[in-house]
């Protein structure tokens, strides 16, 4: 079973037509039950605002004339939950406000363009997967005929069709893998500050040499970036400390973010100079 | 001690890429939150027109920070940026409004045309199983009993006298429509629609048992009134709903089995390409198949008891059926320009 701890085993290629690998990363499955949770809790408020407005509306109705009105509301809402997500899905983010929320949306496997069928195909297998076993034990145990059997039967078979997307690689439902499509995330970053652009007063009291410069690579590089945006004293402290023993040099604490922004800034330099002479030095490991 | 030559020129060089590209990028991604929100309708003719301009241009961007920039933050946004642009501006873009006509107007007609053999396959197995059935039970009373489950009978046995009979397929009496609408909603039939198709992905296997099954009942009903002299008013009481209905199972048994055998014997694709490719087709014919059991279930909890005349029960039953015939065979609409 393909877990999801190592980020590089869900970006998958696409290529774009005009050659351009736009590497795009598969939601997994926590991201998938927690937009579809979000979804659901959407459709049962809807469901039960419209519920109460029907009751006081209608509440004069005595039992007997209310039971046609049940059969209309059952109709109502499966009609409300797959309208819900056949048109959020083939609106143009392609998305319900689930997924919208944790940043994923339903895409195409070929890469071609997401057409109704698709959505279509994927959201009425979700009937299949979950709503239809859990409807046959809600209409059983209504009417007095749920079994247990029947009722683990039902349970299980909804849990096995939830738990699919963790059992194959590309994390698909039955009703991705059917309609063709997966889900996958679309971040959205802001354009934030270019760090080797900080104008630092005291940054400039950090003379590096060539070789204290090629005492790391690419992979520390953008380790000292994350390091850098988080804005952490602490981590910073310790983060300069080992760099300052690496490379020999004595840092004090309070200097740290400063030291951090001067050897960062040259060692991007440095490396991004190597980058353009042909040399990607991809880790400290690397020559 | 001094850096090697040329690091500042690569630091000032950068710098002045990002400088020079930056305005394109919060141009594309200012349009690209417009043309999300609303339709591309609220766009001058000049934005629409840079819209791929801006986006091949942040495509370049990418390309060029990914050769050249070391600077992890700014490749994430392009990546977001060039991903956003790539599934607007490649991604279908037609409204929903026609892509819901054009549904009704091509894709399931065709997706049906498209089922014919296995759509011949399970009328063929819905018509076995009905001769098997009808045959059991005129051999011995007691195979009824083991195709029909005594809850959905209803009463009716072969030991039922001719009047009890005769007083179902006529008595339209106390009911309200609509709780025949509900009678209808939780009795088999749609379970088995359903299950014919979802279990198609056991290689068929599943959906041939149950279509099967269904003919079987029909037919061990049909004998029980066929020996009492009242098969032909059976088939009036059955063919007002029956015929969309057992046509929309049979439909549904097709494509269940499309499914099944396409996984089964994917041919020169891949077993998942060619499921999903048998999925699609599938899934447009069971939307329809939905559709026509709530029209069934409309007729069933209309029609059914309050026409009682044999005859406008077959010319209703028959009228439908030749209505669906038409409409999924013989009515095709030429494709207007390249829709």
């Amino acid at each position: 079973m393909a877990t999801a701890r190592n980020p590089a085993e869900l970006t998958r290629p696409l290529i774009t037509p005009e050659g351009v690998d736009l590497r795009i990363k598969l939601a997994d499955a926590g991201t998938r039950a927690s937009a579809f949770l979000l979804d659901v809790v959407i459709i049962v408020a809807a469901a039960v605002a419209v519920t109460l407005v029907v009751i006081f509306g209608l509440g004069g109705l005595g039992v007997k004339e209310a039971e046609p009105l049940f059969i209309v509301w059952i109709i109502f809402i499966f009609l409300l939950r797959n309208v819900y997500f056949i048109t959020f899905e083939a609106g143009r983010r392609a998305a319900t406000p689930g997924k919208r929320i944790v940043g994923v949306r339903v895409a195409s496997r070929s890469g071609a363009g997401f057409t109704i069928d698709q959505v279509i195909a994927r959201n009425l297998m979700r009937e299949i997967e979950v709503f239809l076993p859990l409807s046959i034990i809600a209409a059983r145990g209504g009417a007095g005929v749920a079994d247990t059997l029947s009722t683990i039967f039902g349970l299980v078979w909804s849990l096995l069709f939830s738990l699919f997307l963790l059992f194959n690689h590309d994390r698909l439902r039955i009703g991705d893998l059917l309609a063709g499509t997966w889900v996958v995330e679309t971040p959205k970053f802001k354009l934030v500050e270019d760090l080797s652009q900080r104008k630092d007063p005291v940054a400039r009291r950090f003379p590096f040499s060539p070789a204290q410069l090629d005492a790391y690579g690419i992979a520390e590089l953008h380790k000292l970036e994350e390091v850098l945006r988080r804005d952490d004293y602490s981590a910073m402290k310790a983060v300069a400390e080992t760099i300052g023993r690496k490379i020999g040099a004595r840092i004090e604490p309070i200097d740290s973010k400063a030291f951090l922004t001067a050897y960062y800034g040259d060692l991007r330099a440095h490396l991004e100079r190597k980058l353009l002479l042909g040399n990607r030095k991809a880790d400290k490991y690397a020559r | 001690m001094t850096l090697p030559a040329g690091t500042d020129a690569v630091r000032q060089s950068l710098a002045s890429f990002r400088q020079e590209r930056e305005a394109d990028w919060k141009a594309f991604e200012a349009l690209l939150a417009r043309v999300e929100r609303r339709a591309p309708r609220t766009l001058s003719e000049d934005e629409l027109l840079s819209l791929p301009l801006l986006y091949r241009s942040a495509l370049s961007s990418l390309s060029v920070a990914r050769a050249t920039s070391l600077d992890s933050a700014l490749i994430a946004y392009l990546e977001a940026l060039s991903l956003r642009g790539y599934f607007y501006l490649y991604g279908a873009r037609r409204s929903l409004r026609e892509r819901v006509g054009d549904f009704f107007l091509r894709d399931w007609p065709a997706a049906i045309r498209d089922l014919w053999r296995e759509t011949w396959v399970s009328v063929a197995l819905t018509v076995i199983g009905a001769i098997a059935g009808y045959w059991l039970v005129a051999s011995d009373k007691r195979w009824y009993d083991a195709i029909i489950a005594p809850s959905l009978a209803g009463g009716r046995n072969p030991d039922s006298s001719t009047e009890v009979l005769r007083s179902v397929l006529y008595d339209g009496g106390s009911s309200h429509f609509l709780s025949g609408f509900a009678a209808y909603l939780f009795t088999h039939n749609t379970q088995v629609a359903i299950l014919a198709f979802a279990l198609g992905f056991a290689f068929a296997v599943p959906s041939v048992l149950i279509i099967l099954m269904n003919g079987c009942m029909l037919g061990a009903l049909f004998q029980v009134y066929a020996a009492k002299g009242l098969g032909l008013e059976l088939g009036g009481w059955l063919s007002i709903h029956g015929t969309t209905e057992l046509f929309a199972i049979a439909l549904a048994g097709a494509a269940g089995m499309r499914i099944g055998t396409r996984i089964a014997f994917p041919g020169e694709l891949t077993r998942m390409a060619a499921a999903a490719q048998a999925g699609r087709v599938a899934a447009t014919v069971m939307v329809g198949v939905m559709m026509m059991l709530l029209f069934a279930g409309l007729l069933e909890g209309i029609g059914r008891q309050t026409i009682t005349s044999d005859a406008t029960r077959y010319a209703i039953g028959g009228g439908m059926l030749t209505l669906w015939i038409a409409y999924f065979y013989l009515f095709r609409m030429v494709r207007h320009g390249n829709g």
